[in-house]
């Protein structure tokens, strides 16, 4: 037998419910599960296998099945004092890979799609397939992990996968202020771990060592006086994916009530976004890259990426 | 180069006005004729990279200057069956940008412009010949750096770098090239442009940039990038620790970030590399150090001061000799030179050599590096270490002369014996030089052939026809890899 060869029962168990014919889902916490349209009710629903399978702390890596919530992963790592890029807003570990949004306060975390490191699915043909590897830097072969993050299971369904984890700064306040210009405030400080804008009030998360934390406070003191908060605003439903630059623009009458979180374009809207327009030949691509993965298009039925968000 | 291909270049550069080749009239009524090459110098300088490994011989050599010309090389490739490799400075180590068969070498080096800087978005637009350390020049009075610093980055391209997803020293804290990436227009092989990401916060459907970054010139042709800048920081601190063996300086590094912190670079030198680096540059490395880790802490002076501290303690607690911090820009400057100049250093040595690229989990450096040490006692040669400790990047630089009678066999096998320690630690084939033809045969050590099957269907799914740099990255029995069979054994080895 091979090194290679997978032997977790519970991952061969997976990949055998899902099978070799017929129509697909997975569902996770159905948290976001309308996104990119609803599952054919053809669709058999299958759930991804949980756990955390290893976490090393020294290495930065955890190795975590995919039907795992993402809040049991983070109790895990906060008892090393580590966390991932993963949105905390309910659901699993695979649901938010597959949707791929980010965290809103991804300008500290990073962008989910740089968490995954190796991912294990079950193809279209029911098979385990790996892509990528288990360190923290690696440029072996071509990026499937990538292409599965924000694929909406289309692809392949996500059965483990090995996560980059990331120190939890030492310390992490909020503090909020009425009528600064949150744009300044992104260019003064070096490093922040958010800032949110309603079109009134600006929100700052302060991430790092308690030192840089209050000298980062001194230097807002000159915009106006900052009052910490226990968090960020609640956050409306709807999620607009600008620019940066765009979010200056940003009001009320275009986007009713909004949360613009600054520096990643990222708005949040009482307000849908409207139908984002997709290149004729990034589709090509796309419809393609579906074909070869899924040719009978049993993965997910119903769902498309390319789908405008909700 | 074979004896019938040097033969046709020599016939070739002495009657240039000979070549009435088809496809070589239809690039040159495509371009300008200045900008297709066809001489047998410059062939065979395009026929290399800064890899040991040989192809077969560029065929029509490409300068284009727009996206326009890329598409219409790429129109012309098509309707003559050619296939095209798309070069940037050809630093490259894994033979990437090297021809197999005799393709159409699409070099972008005349693409070199920074089109623009968009503060307000926090990236730059530019082409794909810009030189990754010109770029970050260029950035340096409006207080942003490009993160990714190849030691190359004197001459590499972004391109390059983009194709190659490549690292360096400062990507431990920043991410490698892939995390500064921000939107990419490619021109694919049926000519079409593709901008892939976006600067908008998520952009829609499959992580189409995602995909190409790191792809080794086989999906297509970049023709503009837009990377990410980063704020330059106001406080830097850099220490060098000495130790009296690799292992203490491994574990300093595995020490470190298990105490979860993630400094701006972690880079470990031997004592044989150190020698030649200080007889080379004069940084004032300390040459009866066993091992020397160089640590670089970034941020705001406060957290700064407390990190590098932290640094020191860790390192004497796992039994440095000397913790000493750069007292000015200068010294600072000098000793990333030193670190940087590693490879320029070895000349002095031996006159050629081998550098590795592999990736083990930061808790085994210690381990596989007495491993290293083991491998090259036994097929007696000389390996000097020098690499990115902080992610567990190892590159193993085996040195000798190509003159000694059956050595490259040596170096070979060497080679491999590492590669197969590396991945059987728990690491990866490579860290940041990329498969290109190098390692196309270890691929198996990693992937099963289902897994190779599905990467495969995301290389077609850019490139159906396998035009796009065909033979790199995955092994023969792969579609897009049939061209192998024109590949030579290697032989040369870079001096
Ligand atoms: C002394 C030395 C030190 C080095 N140090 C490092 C290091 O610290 N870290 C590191 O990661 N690497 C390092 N390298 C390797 C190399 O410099 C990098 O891989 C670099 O990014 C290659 O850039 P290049 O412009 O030379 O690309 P090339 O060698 O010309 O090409 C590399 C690959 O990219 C493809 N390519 C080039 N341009 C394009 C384009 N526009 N579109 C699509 N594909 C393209 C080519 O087909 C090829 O597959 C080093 C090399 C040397 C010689």
């Amino acid at each position: 037998m091979s090194l290679l060869t997978i032997t977790d029962p519970v991952l061969l168990g997976f990949a055998e419910e899902v099978g070799t014919a017929g129509d697909v889902a997975v569902e996770g916490g159905r948290t976001r599960w309308s996104f990119g349209g609803e599952a054919s009710p053809t669709a058999r629903l299958v759930a991804a296998p949980t756990g955390v399978v290893s976490y090393q702390p020294d290495e930065m890596t955890v190795q975590v099945r995919a039907g795992t919530t993402v809040a049991d992963l983070h109790a895990e790592l906060a008892k090393h004092g580590q966390r991932t890029a993963l949105p905390e807003r309910g659901g699993t570990v695979g649901g938010a890979l597959a949707v791929g949004e980010n965290a809103a306060e991804s300008l500290g975390r990073g962008p989910i799609r740089n968490a995954l490191l190796q991912v294990r699915y079950v193809s279209a043909e029911g098979e385990l397939v790996t892509g990528g590897g288990p360190t923290v830097k690696n440029v072996t072969g071509y990026n499937l992990p990538k292409l599965l993050v924000g694929s909406l299971g289309t692809l392949g369904l996500m059965a483990e996968v090995i996560l980059r984890t990331n120190p939890t700064p030492h310390t992490s306040r909020w503090l909020k202020a009425e009528g600064v210009d949150p744009f300044a405030i992104y260019n003064d400080l070096l490093r922040p771990g958010a800032i949110m804008w309603d079109g009134t009030t600006t929100w700052v998360l302060l991430e790092g060592h308690g030192v840089d934390v209050d000298a980062e406070q001194q230097l807002l003191a000159p915009h106006a006086s900052f009052a910490e908060v226990d968090g960020p605003p609640d956050l409306p439903a709807h999620r607009w994916s600008l620019t940066p630059k765009d979010l200056r623009g940003a009001n009320a009458e275009v986007h009713g009530s909004f949360v613009a979180t600054i520096g990643t374009g990222l708005l949040f809207s009482t307000e849908p976004a409207p139908a984002q327009e997709v290149a004729a030949n990034i589709v090509e691509v796309s419809e393609r890259a579906k074909r070869f993965f899924d040719p009978t298009g049993r993965l997910n039925p119903g769902r498309n990426p390319l789908k405008a968000r909700v | 180069m074979g004896v019938f291909d040097r033969v046709m270049n020599a016939v070739q550069s002495r009657n240039p006005g000979a070549d009435i080749d088809p496809l070589v009239a239809d690039l040159a009524a495509s371009l300008s004729a200045d900008r297709v090459r066809t001489d047998g110098a410059s062939r065979s300088l395009l026929s290399h990279d800064a890899s040991v490994f040989d192809g077969g011989v560029a065929g029509p050599v490409c300068y284009p200057e727009t996206t326009a010309e890329v598409q219409a090389i790429m129109s012309v490739a098509e309707a003559h069956g050619a296939s095209v490799v798309p070069r940037g400075a050809g630093t490259g180590l894994a033979g990437g940008a090297i021809p197999l068969g005799k393709p159409i070498v699409v070099a972008v080096t005349k693409m070199n412009k920074v089109l623009e800087i968009d503060l307000d978005n926090r990236v730059a637009w530019v082409e794909p010949g810009v030189i990754n350390l010109n770029l970050t020049k260029q950035l340096a009075p409006l207080g942003y750096h490009f993160a990714p610093d190849p030691s190359s980055q004197q001459v590499c391209t972004i391109g390059g770098n983009v194709a190659n997803n490549s690292g360096g020293p400062h990507c431990l804290a920043y991410g490698v090239t892939d995390a500064h990436v921000v939107a990419v227009e490619v021109v694919v092989p049926s000519g079409d442009v593709l901008m892939l990401g976006g600067l908008e916060a998520e952009p829609l459907g499959y992580d189409l940039r995602g995909a190409f970054v790191g792809s080794e010139g086989t999906l297509g042709i970049a023709t503009k990038v837009a990377v990410r800048l980063t704020k330059n920081p106001p406080a830097v601190r850099t220490l060098l620790l000495s130790f009296s063996s690799v292992a203490d300086a491994a574990n300093t590094v595995s020490g470190i970030i298990a105490d979860g912190m993630v400094p701006a670079a972690l880079e470990v030198m031997d004592q044989r590399i150190t020698q030649a680096v200080e007889n080379y540059v004069h940084a004032g490395y300390p040459t009866d150090a066993a091992a020397v880790l160089l640590a670089e802490v970034e941020g705001l002076p406060g957290g700064v001061a407390l990190d590098a501290e932290r640094i020191g303690e860790i390192g004497r607690a796992n039994g440095a000799t000397e913790v000493r911090a750069a007292e000015s820009d200068e010294e600072r400057a000098l000793l990333w030179k030193g670190r940087k100049t590693a490879f320029g250093a070895i000349a002095q040595v031996k006159p050629d050599y081998y550098l590795h690229d592999t990736v083990v989990p930061r808790s085994k450096l210690a381990e596989v590096l007495e491993q290293v040490y083991a491998i090259a006692d036994t097929y007696d040669l000389i390996v000097m270490n020098v690499f990115h400790a902080g992610d567990g990047n190892l590159h193993p630089l085996l040195v000798f002369d190509a003159r000694e009678d059956g050595v490259l066999e040596r170096v070979h096998q060497a080679g491999e014996e590492i590669i197969r320690a590396s991945v059987e630690a728990g690491g990866v084939l490579s860290g940041e030089h990329g498969i290109g033809v190098e390692k196309q045969k270890y691929m198996d050590a990693m992937f099963t052939d289902a897994d190779m099957e599905h990467q495969n269907r995301l290389r077609k799914s850019f490139d159906p026809a396998c035009r796009a740099n065909p033979g790199k990255v995955l092994p023969s029995g792969h579609s897009c890899a049939d061209i192998q069979a024109l590949r030579k054994v290697p032989t040369g080895v870079w001096g």
